[in-house]
């Protein structure tokens, strides 16, 4: 008798790996829970550590899941180069993130088990994005990790700022997915399918008469809605206010993990099913990427209080990255992920310091807070320095070779406007970064921040640090991996 | 090609040297002792391995020398490529000259956060060096823009009152070029293929494409050299910098934008070259006349120094685009000797200004009667900038004047009032400083140079004779490599069916 037909599962084993643990601590978290107090403080805790061994566990089930381009569950999951390389990228930041977390969630009273789970879910939600072969798995996996995100962002729950920063990011989020959906709906009702692969084989094959309107028109509500969760301009405005209420640990994990989720699902998705539509959605890309960079180098340079700061930073450096993907082509892609893994360590290493910024106990987030920081902690400033001139873009710090690669992809393609427009607007933003490093240097200091830094915020600040200062010294790694990557969405 | 690692290790010595200063622990007057002669010991060793360079030199070949070429992103071509020609050769032996004397001039004049203040000397010096001996595009650029880094820091943590002013409009001014440039460099490694500079120099870039690779480099460069109207960064900086910094700045980082020049402008885009030669003449004879008259108003000592090194450069600017052996030889002969003299001028100013603490030149008055060492010394130099014969800057301004009167007479008639305006300037600031009665209370108890001061003066005092009374041995380096840049341009222009300027 035949067995009934199991489905491979071979490409998703780090998947069903992270969703049975996530069953098990949310298991063990409410047997565990009593009424507040101490126990609870050391559920979390321990849920929170294994939840980091966890992750790193399933980053090494991602890398040894096969470089090949594997398909299941109906087409509609791939598991390929590309696919890995954004995983491993998203499960350290989801790692790092929860890392540096722990100090503050106690602090304010919120260390609850609850908040390593939620962290769980969204990178498994970000993970299931980075292999979606289908609109469908797109949509719900992307609806998978948002949902997740809207309550990180609420998670301080007697904290006005905080729940506004949450209901802000539910109601655009769900406007934002909303549109995804509908055009997921029009290329569905236009092409008959939700495949990348089929839909790719068929626009390949549409000839010279080019697209059908509706097919445009679903292209780009679906880019309006990927371009809301990259918070790229004109979908931004939520970003800074989010990012400002929400936790610092959470705004922290939002600038980078589903940040980079998103981007590279904004990859598979131009190149991948609308590959040989690019004239059609590249003028839209580049209006986007010009948009995002002139902004978030504008209006930083105004503000005064951190996390919005790194919330315009973040919008301006989605720029950068989709200059990549307007080339559209091999090198473009090789460009943004080399820019993503950079960007990865920057902000991992800027948000550790932006958590050590305490005083009396309490988080301070204004950037004339880190006045004298440089005599107070030297160490500490001295890698925060570090970060802002990587951000800034300036070599031999990792940042410029992020920004090196993706302008290089733009000459080739011809792009000089945008290349140009992109390097003017790095200058204007190493006007803001700059200012950090000023009121850390060149100002004195009436009160000092809090002393020691915790050990994890210092591990990270030291790792992360050391990697941007001596990546020129070994760049080969994540350039020939991303390298891989990129081919891997062109062979198919 | 075998590997050679002594340019290697001469680039990366001083860093090492601040990893040891950045290692060193305990109370603040011994960490700022051992930072003090751990900095000094570094860059003089770094001196001392740079001599290496000066006798080993062949001086009979334009090839690279001392080449090194390793592996750094094969992905994408790019190799860790080092070598110096007889351009690059003297500007690596002026830096690493330069920075042990600056280090010996902060000695007392930085007394906080000592340590720092050396760990950002000591990786500025790795960026100089690395600069003028990198050959590949991506190598250069990393260098010429890291020098930002330390510079921002030491003019923004140990300037004067507007130093955050002057550290912010110093780094966006040369962020700004710089970035343009590295457009230009992507674009021309996508043409090319490479970015070997030993290869792009021999590549012929399209005549369609040069100008706006050469209008790119010229934006970084000029804001470097500087370049009237984009110079007005410079007095600033200059102005808020420590002594050692205005030093640095005026000695070796404005020679980055005429290196610059001779480096790619000449050999890369030699049709864009010559187009766009009426344009450096009028800036380069612009700043040499404004900046001078702009230097004659000033009130501030370091200010008309700054003033008299961008109308110095405009005679550096103009004799690089005469194109003959005369002009371009007296570009590099006036570079080497204005990082020399310079140089020794700012800290001239340091001198009065560590004991005094102002710059306004009405402040002084008299001083050779309680300094006569001092305003001796100060003589020299003064008359070295104005370019007396005898000295080093007579040498340069002549060649370059020789240079430009085959190109065009007018254009050097007009660059020669620059030198008599340059007697003027520098002539009233002496008159003004060290002449007349001393009559300030505060002036009555001032003192002469200590031996310390003198050690600092004593080899720029050799040099500046030396480079005045036999600039054989410093043309001698430069002699191969010049002729072969120049049958570079020609060969080029030729090929394009343009003439060349000059040199018949």
């Amino acid at each position: 008798m035949p067995m009934a037909h199991v489905p491979n599962l071979l490409p998703a084993v780090p998947e069903l790996f992270l969703a049975v643990i996530i069953m098990v601590l949310l298991m063990f978290g409410v047997f565990q829970k009593t009424d507040g107090g101490v126990e609870d403080v050391k559920t979390a805790r321990l849920t929170s550590g294994v939840s980091v061994a966890c992750i790193l566990f399933t980053v090494f089930l991602v890398v040894n899941v096969g470089s090949g381009r594997i398909l299941a569950f109906g087409d509609l999951f791939i598991s390929d180069s590309f696919a890995i390389f954004c995983k491993v990228l998203v499960l350290i930041g989801a790692a790092a993130t929860l890392a540096i977390s722990q100090g503050y969630l106690t602090r304010h009273d919120m260390s609850r088990f609850e908040y390593p789970v939620l962290i769980l879910f969204a990178s498994l939600g970000m993970m299931m994005m980075l292999s979606a072969n289908d609109l469908m798995s797109l949509y719900v996996s992307l609806e998978m990790q948002s949902l997740s995100l809207y309550v990180l962002a609420a998670f301080r729950r007697d904290d006005m700022r905080s729940t506004e920063s949450g209901l802000k990011y539910f109601v655009l989020g769900a406007l934002a997915s909303g549109m995804l959906l509908y055009g997921s709906s029009l290329i569905y009702g236009f092409a008959g399918t939700t495949n990348f692969d089929q839909l790719a084989a068929l626009f390949g094959t549409m000839g010279e008469h080019g697209p059908d309107l509706g097919i445009i028109f679903g292209i780009v509500f679906i880019l309006a809605g990927l371009a809301f969760k990259v918070s790229a301009v004109p979908f931004h405005m939520w970003t800074p206010d989010v990012y400002e209420g929400a936790p610092t640990p959470v705004t922290a994990f939002f600038a980078i993990a589903p940040k980079i989720a998103a981007l590279g699902l904004f990859i598979r998705v131009m190149v991948g099913p609308f590959g040989d539509l690019v004239s059609q959605w590249q003028q839209i890309i580049v209006f986007v990427s010009i948009a995002s960079m002139l902004l978030g180098s504008l209006a930083a340079i105004n503000q005064n209080n951190i996390k919005r700061l790194m919330a315009y930073s973040s919008i301006g450096h989605v720029g950068y990255a989709l200059i990549g993907i307007a080339v559209g082509n091999e090198a473009g892609i090789r460009g943004i992920l080399i820019y993503l893994a950079i960007y990865l360590v920057m902000n991992i290493g800027a948000f550790a310091c932006i958590l050590a910024m305490r005083r009396g106990d309490r988080m301070v987030e204004n950037i004339s807070d880190l006045a004298g920081l440089s005599k107070t902690h030297p160490v500490m400033a001295a890698f925060f320095a570090v970060f802002m001139f990587s951000l800034a873009g300036i070599p031999p710090l990792a940042g410029f070779f992020g920004k090196l690669y993706v302008f290089l992809a733009a000459i080739e393609a011809g792009l000089y406007g945008l290349a140009v427009i992109g390097v003017l607007a790095s200058v204007i933003s190493a006007f803001y970064y700059l200012r950090i490093i000023r009121v850390m240097y060149f100002d004195s200091n009436e009160e000092t921040l809090d002393k020691p830094v915790e050990q994890e915020i210092g591990i990270v600040i030291g790792i992360s640090g050391l990697l941007i200062l001596l990546f020129f010294a070994f760049p080969t790694p994540v350039l020939s991996s991303a390298a891989t990557a990129a081919a891997s969405l062109f062979a198919g | 090609m075998g590997q050679n690692y002594i340019l290697t290790i001469l680039t990366f010595l001083p860093l090492i040297g601040a990893l040891l200063i950045l290692s060193i622990r305990g109370d603040h007057d011994i960490v700022a002792r051992n930072a003090r002669w751990t900095a000094l010991w570094t860059s003089a060793i770094t001196f001392i391995v740079s001599l290496y360079l000066w006798f080993k030199f062949d001086k009979s070949t334009a090839d690279f020398q001392f080449v090194q070429k390793v592996d750094w992103m094969p992905q994408f071509g790019i190799s860790y490529h080092m070598g110096v020609d007889g351009i690059s050769l003297l500007f690596v032996l002026l830096t690493t000259l330069l920075t042990p004397l600056c280090i010996l001039a902060s000695w007392e004049s930085i007394k906080n956060r000592v340590k720092e203040y050396m760990i950002s000397f000591l990786i500025l010096e790795t960026f100089m060096i690395g600069m003028f001996c990198a050959l590949d595009l991506m190598v250069f650029y990393i260098f010429f823009e890291a020098v930002l880094i330390p510079m921002f820091l030491i003019i923004g943590i140990w300037g004067g009152p507007r130093r955050v002013y002057a550290a912010f409009k110093l780094f966006l001014y040369t962020l700004l070029g710089s970035v343009l440039m590295l457009l230009a460099m992507l674009a021309m490694y996508y043409d090319a293929g490479t970015t070997d500079m030993v290869v792009l120099m021999k590549h012929s870039f399209p005549v369609g494409m040069q100008p706006w690779l050469w209008l790119a480099f010229m934006a970084s460069f000029a804001v470097k050299v500087p370049m009237w109207p984009v110079h007005t960064w410079l007095p600033d900086a200059h102005v808020e910098a420590p002594t050692a910094g205005s030093v640095i700045l005026a000695g070796v980082l404005l020679k980055f934008g005429g290196y610059g020049f001779l480096r790619f402008s000449l050999p890369m885009f030699p049709d864009a070259s010559v187009m766009f030669t009426p344009l450096i003449f009028t800036l380069s004879i612009v700043a040499v006349i404004y900046t001078s008259l702009v230097a004659l108003a000033q009130t501030d000592m370091k200010k008309l120094i700054a003033y008299s090194s961008i109308a110095h450069m405009g005679f550096v600017t103009a004799g690089v685009f005469t194109f003959n052996v005369q002009g371009i030889e007296g570009a590099i002969y006036q570079m080497l000797s204005h990082g020399v003299v310079s140089a020794a001028l700012f800290l001239i100013v340091g001198v009065v200004y560590d004991r005094i603490h102002s710059r306004e030149i009405a402040v002084y008055g008299g001083l050779v009667h309680r300094m006569p060492c001092y305003s001796l010394i100060f003589m020299l130099f003064m008359l070295a900038s104005i370019g007396l014969p005898g000295t080093g800057g007579f040498v340069g301004e002549f060649l370059v004047l020789i240079g430009l009167f085959q190109v065009d007479a007018w254009v050097a008639a007009l660059a020669a009032t620059g030198v008599i305006l340059g007697a003027a300037y520098m002539l009233y600031l002496y008159r003004r400083i060290i002449f007349g009665q001393l009559t300030r209370e505060s002036l009555l108890k001032i003192k002469d140079l200590t031996p310390r001061e003198l050690a600092v003066f004593a080899p720029l005092i050799i040099l500046t004779l030396w480079m005045g009374i036999y600039p054989g041995s410093f043309l001698d380096f430069m002699h191969v490599s010049v002729a072969n840049l120049i049958s570079q341009v020609d060969v080029a222009l030729a090929a394009s069916g343009q003439l060349p300027l000059a040199g018949h």
